[in-house]
């Protein structure tokens, strides 16, 4: 058995050793905000926090996991529902199209923000470069970090 | 997804800019996905593709997969209930492959089990005998060499489209030749293929999928299961992007051929290898073109031979021919005109829609032209293209005259005074080509600057019959008035939820301004009318238009209503009436064929123009590239929606620098050689520069709220003005997107023109 | 498949020496790849990342940094960059944020893949590679001798790596590697260069240019011998075009996806001239200040 915390909550789940962290949100947690966009750690969807910092759950085997915690999309947003302030800066720069790839961004902006890799609009989009946007939702995406980050150093 | 919203009339109308009501979801995560969908009974569907470009089926022995534990069902072509073969606009691909193959991945066998890996194990444990042979994989020698095999049925000519406008002299006091060619680019949407299928009561199916178009994916899975269409009942499931990769089915008939099987829910999510081969991509394009000029800079005439590889099946590569055809001089005045464009039949990937859809080649070939005319007659880029550029009332190749605003002198002049960046004397890697792999400090590195002009056709042109159908319902729900917009366009991230919404709003003010007005736009499926394909920037124009007009039809109940019913607020007409609903169809005005021979005709419904600006920073030793920054004239008509708007030209301008700089298919004799994302490389998110907009609404007057169609425009122009601010900074002719490195650093010494 | 988590470096020797064919897993950012697509199916995977020590680095004494196997890049960058600057513009490279906060130098080394970011680095600064097994104990592996094929190295199928020793920076170093695109991207080539002013030498080296990344032997013997080491100089563009040339005959590249063997060629002789100026530049104006 292997044992994690995701969003707080305790798992305890018989894995399979070859199965993706990525794979147990999805298929045996039902947590479907994660999303898989290329098995290859080349796009980002997959993003979650793990103790605190910025991974992709497709290249994570979920049987490392044991003993840590797991913060996913689902849990950013409030106990009551209240959008975390990434959350409402991608709604109000319209950070998004198809929004596949926004659940993976908002957990790379909020580790982009902690690890305070914020400091002018260029050093955002390096820290950011792990995320692809096939829609092309960039210019909004700097915007939203920037929004919640606070302005540019001069 | 139901998607509701409040507010009163004005402020959340059109032209505001409301905030999309799916993005909450979007941003918590809960946005489900075709891929998303979960049945505690379901199947996992998977997929035996063929190896082989081109082959004989001999044998198919599936035997082996059956004997599986957890295996339900191994289906082959013999299995399919109904037609075997599907299409756009023509059937002529097998819902699964029957006595041979004809490109690499195309599906031979499916398989429903208990557990995705189980499935997949089962797909590779059907053993198929093929007897490979000959692929053809040059379009140019399907077409002509009348000894080349034949992969279509009728041979490999898919559609040839002549154009012929006055006579084509032998000479102008200016002439320009070259050869372009445009790489296979795929859309790479970041939500792979899936959907789930769902056996039904009466015998039919229901089916939740992501795709384009709801209507035409029911009329090509229900021959092919051998149900009336009203058995198959199709549901938008939320789209992972589409950008024209999701007008063709992918694994539709595949699971529903299953869940009728098994009589389980069937799911099938491709994997992005898999989504490379379960797509058509952009037609690549080989171009020769020929262009004359008076000294003063004049275009004399314009002669053209475009070869489009269709690959192996037709999809929608006459259409796609079509355009390449009637827009293949650009937005330009030539009195003279010879083009041929060919859609070709070939071993290699099928080929179909993507975002600019045939306007996209052509453009960056008659760009680059522009270009090398500019410098043979002395001239500035920006120069020439004023003193061509169409106006309303110009005549485009095909004789239609252009009769709505077309400010493109004006569009260019525009873009010429924008201020331009500084220059790179940045020590940041970041902001020099490489980026922090650290290739340059700044050695090696120019500026360039160039310009691209984009011409391209709203909505399905050459007489199709196009239309969009919406329901609207205003009822009381407990004691507010309540606003109900149903149709069946597909929401693929465009934003065309919000605008349907805030169309509804603007017509139907006088409820709206009650301050408790709610509108609903009710998912998308097939129980109600066509709404055509979320393409051709075409679903505000048409989808929009049908919304408006039931809008207008309901306002009209409702006033006849008021009119019987004096002094009756609308509250307390809909209490005594009940609720009222009507349906409309809504119809651009028609458009008609090319002429076969000389291509002429008014084809086109609206042309829309985009104009870029790049500014680039090339390594030239390395042969590397920053762009540093676009901008863009464009003109919409009218602003439905400003951020929404602004979102589909930073999109398409992102996917023409990945056409001009990076993505490419690399098909090597028929088989692909980088179908994962760590080699198809598309731009993140420090690729993308910065942009500089405005956005003109010069309205057309044809259309609803003047509004034109605005997704695909800055798709065509932002590769040639990359590619021409690369050609400014390197002096190399490049007539090949995508630009690769050694295109530059390995360039001759002496540039080629 | 099994699963195996020993708690302690002890035990994990112990476990890869009971079953040798075990694939030792860090952060997984290769071997996952591999399992997603079904490329390898290994009989057993042996997780090293509750062994805590792994995790660590320290200053030997000796004097140099012993980096342990399970340090990720993004620590290498925060923790190291002063120190060791070649191998953390490197760790810069890999992949993304993402990769970078879970992927490792012993994983890199593991894997052993010709385009791996941080093998040029290393053998530029003659690092050299700590295995260990329960049998044998012990086996210091100098870089140079241990890229032996694509995706082959050094190791005997019992022993793991413990750790990589390198000598903090006596000289300006750089790393620079060409890809298609700005950000996360595999490299086309790449090329690492540090500067011994002490021994009047460099290290030079080349990565995905050959079968294996290897150190470019004649640039170096060339700036030991022709170089003005006492920095009192620029040197000479002859001399740099040598040094690039010499650079690129190291490579032996081919065509792929990713880039012609001409292209690689001829862009390891520019990063050659480029990061030599670079270092160049940097060491005559700590020798005159």
């Amino acid at each position: 058995m292997t044992a994690f915390e995701v969003n707080g909550r305790k798992v305890d789940l018989e894995v399979d050793p070859r199965e993706s962290l990525l794979a147990v949100l999805q298929d045996r947690l039902h947590l479907y905000g994660t999303k898989k966009g290329c098995d290859h750690g080349q796009c980002g969807a997959c993003t979650v926090h793990l103790d605190g910092r910025r991974v992709v759950s497709c290249l994570t085997l979920a049987s490392q996991v044991e003993g840590r915690e797991v913060r996913t999309i689902e849990g950013v947003a409030g106990e009551d529902g209240t959008l975390h302030p990434l959350q409402r800066a991608f709604i109000d720069n319209d950070a998004m199209q198809c929004g596949y790839c926004t659940p993976g961004q908002i957990m790379s902006g909020l580790a982009c923000i902690a690890e305070g890799h914020t400091g002018d609009d260029d050093e955002i989009r390096e820290y950011m470069s792990g995320n692809l946007c096939r829609c092309g939702a960039y210019v909004g995406i700097v915007a939203a970090i920037r929004q919640v980050a606070g302005p540019a150093e001069a | 997804m139901t998607q509701t919203a409040r507010g009163t009339g004005s402020d959340l109308g059109v032209g505001a800019g409301v905030p999309r009501p799916d993005g909450l979801l979007k941003v918590t995560g809960e946005f489900a996905y075709s891929s998303d969908l979960y049945l505690a009974d379901m199947l996992w569907g998977a997929t035996l593709r063929s190896p082989h470009p081109s082959a004989w089926i001999r044998a198919v022995d599936v035997g082996p997969a059956l004997a599986m534990p957890g295996v339900h069902a191994v289906l082959t072509h013999e299995d399919v209930p109904g037609e075997r073969f599907y299409g756009l606009e023509h059937k002529d691909q097998p819902v699964l492959a029957i006595d041979q193959v004809r490109y690499q991945g195309e599906p031979v066998a499916i398989v429903a089990a208990d557990h995705p890996e189980t499935a997949r194990r089962a797909a590779d444990a059907i053993v198929v005998t093929y007897e490979p042979r000959e692929a053809v994989t040059d379009p140019r020698r399907a077409l002509f060499d009348p000894g080349c095999p034949k992969v279509g049925p009728e041979g490999n000519l898919v559609r040839h489209q002549p154009v012929r406008v006055g006579t084509v002299p032998p000479t102008a006091e200016v002439v320009v030749t070259g050869e372009y060619e445009v790489g296979m680019q795929d859309q790479a949407f970041l939500g792979p293929e899936s959907g789930l299928a769902v056996p039904a009561e009466d015998g039919g199916v229901e089916l939740f999928v992501a795709t384009q178009w709801l209507h035409v994916d029911q009329d090509q899975i229900a021959p092919c299961l051998g149900l009336p269409k009203d058995k198959v009942r199709l549901a938008l499931a939320g789209v992972g992007g589409a950008f024209g990769a999701r007008e063709d089915l992918s694994m539709q008939v595949h699971a529903c051929m299953l869940a009728l099987r098994t009589g389980r829910p069937v799911k099938f999510v491709y994997g992005r290898e898999e989504s490379f081969f379960g797509h058509v991509h952009r037609h690549p394009a080989r171009m020769r073109y020929e262009h004359g000029a008076t000294r003063e800079g004049r275009l004399v005439y314009v002669k053209a031979e475009i070869v489009l590889d269709g690959g192996a099946y037709r999809s929608s590569s006459p259409a796609v021919v079509g355009n390449a055809a009637s827009l293949g001089v650009g937005p330009y005045e030539v009195d003279n005109i010879h083009i041929d464009a060919y859609g070709a039949y070939t071993n290699n990937p099928p080929c179909g829609a993507m975002r600019g859809f045939g306007a996209v080649q052509a453009c960056y070939a008659y760009e680059s032209q522009m270009d090398r005319l500019a410098e043979a007659c002395g001239l500035d880029p920006v120069e020439i293209r004023v003193r061509n550029a169409v106006s309303q009332g110009s005549r485009m190749a095909t004789g239609q005259v252009i009769d709505s605003p077309a400010p493109l002198a004006g569009m260019l002049r525009e873009l010429a005074a924008m201020p331009l960046p500084g220059s790179s004397c940045s020590p940041d890697l970041r902001a020099l080509p490489g980026g922090v792999a650290q290739t340059t400090h700044g050695e090696g590195v120019r500026r360039g600057v160039g310009y691209g002009v984009g011409i391209k056709n709203i909505c399905f042109s050459e007489g199709f019959d196009d239309y969009s159908t919406a329901r609207v319902r205003v009822e009381l729900l407990g004691d507010e008035p309540h606003i109900l917009v149903h149709t069946a366009a597909a929401e693929v991230g465009q934003g065309l939820v919000t605008v349907q919404a805030q169309i509804a709003r603007t017509e139907l003010a006088e409820l709206a301004d009650l301050g408790a007005a709610r509108v609903t736009v009710a998912p998308a499926d097939t129980s109600v009318g066509s709404a055509g394909s979320s393409s051709a920037s075409r679903q505000s124009y048409v989808t929009g238009g049908a919304v408006r007009a039931a809008c207008v039809a309901v306002r009209e109940r409702l006033a006849a209503l008021r009119a019987e019913h004096p002094g009756l607020g609308p509250a307390e007409l809909l209490r005594a009436h009940g609720p009222v609903e009507e349906t409309r169809e809504y119809r651009h005005r028609p458009t008609h064929p090319m002429d076969p021979l000389t291509g002429q005709g008014d084809s086109h419904v609206q042309l829309a123009l985009c104009v870029h600006r790049a500014v680039v920073d090339v390594d030239v030793d390395l042969g590397l590239v920053k762009v540093v920054e676009l901008a863009a004239v464009q003109d919409v008509g009218k602003i439905l929606n400003p951020p929404a708007l602004e979102g589909q030209i930073h999109g398409g301008s992102a996917q023409g620098l990945g056409l001009a700089l990076m993505e490419e298919i690399q098909v090597r004799d028929g088989r692909v050689l980088n179908p994962s994302f760590t080699d198809y490389l598309i731009p993140t998110i420090l690729d993308m520069p910065p942009m500089r907009l405005s956005i003109l609404e010069n309205p057309d007057p044809a259309a609803p709220y003047g509004l034109r169609g605005a997704g695909e425009p800055p798709t065509l122009s932002s590769t040639p003005a990359i590619a021409a601010a690369v050609r400014a900074a390197s002096g190399l002719a490049l007539p090949r997107v995508p630009i690769r490195p050694q295109d530059i650093a390995l360039a001759p010494a002496a540039p080629a023109r | 498949m099994d699963f195996l988590r020993p708690a302690t470096w002890a035990e994990a020797l112990a476990a890869k020496a009971a079953d040798p064919t075990a694939v030792p897993i860090q952060g997984g950012t290769d071997v996952m790849v591999e399992i997603n697509f079904d490329v390898r199916r290994p009989p057993a995977l042996l997780d090293l990342t509750a062994i805590g020590e792994l995790g660590d680095w320290e200053l030997t004494a000796d004097g140099l940094l012993r980096v342990g196997a399970g340090v990720p890049y993004a620590r290498i960058i925060t923790e190291l960059g002063d120190r060791l600057p070649g191998l953390a513009q490197a760790s810069r490279t890999v992949g993304s944020p993402q990769i970078r906060n879970r992927g490792t130098v012993g994983g890199n080394l593991g894997a052993a893949s010709p385009a791996g970011d941080a093998h040029p680095p290393l053998l530029a600064c003659d690092a050299v590679i700590e295995a260990e097994s329960a049998a044998r104990g012990t086996r210091m592996i100098p870089a140079t001798g241990f890229y032996l094929g694509v995706k082959r190295n050094a190791l005997e199928p019992d022993e793991l790596i413990r750790a990589v020793h390198l000598r903090p920076a006596t000289g300006p170093q750089y790393f620079s590697k060409v890809g298609t695109r700005n950000a996360m991207v595999i490299a086309v080539c790449s090329f690492a260069l540090a500067l011994h002013p002490g021994e009047r030498r460099l290290g030079a080296a080349v990565g995905s240019a050959a079968p294996t990344p290897l150190r470019a032997r004649a640039a170096e013997e060339f700036a030991a011998r022709e170089f003005d080491w006492s920095g009192a100089t620029a040197l000479d563009p002859a001399l740099l075009a040598r040094f690039g040339e010499l650079a690129a005959e190291a490579a032996s590249p081919i065509d792929d996806v990713r880039g012609t063997a001409a292209y690689r060629r001829h862009a390891i002789a520019v990063l050659a001239r480029r990061t030599l100026t670079w270092a160049w530049n940097d060491y005559r104006g700590k020798a005159a200040a």
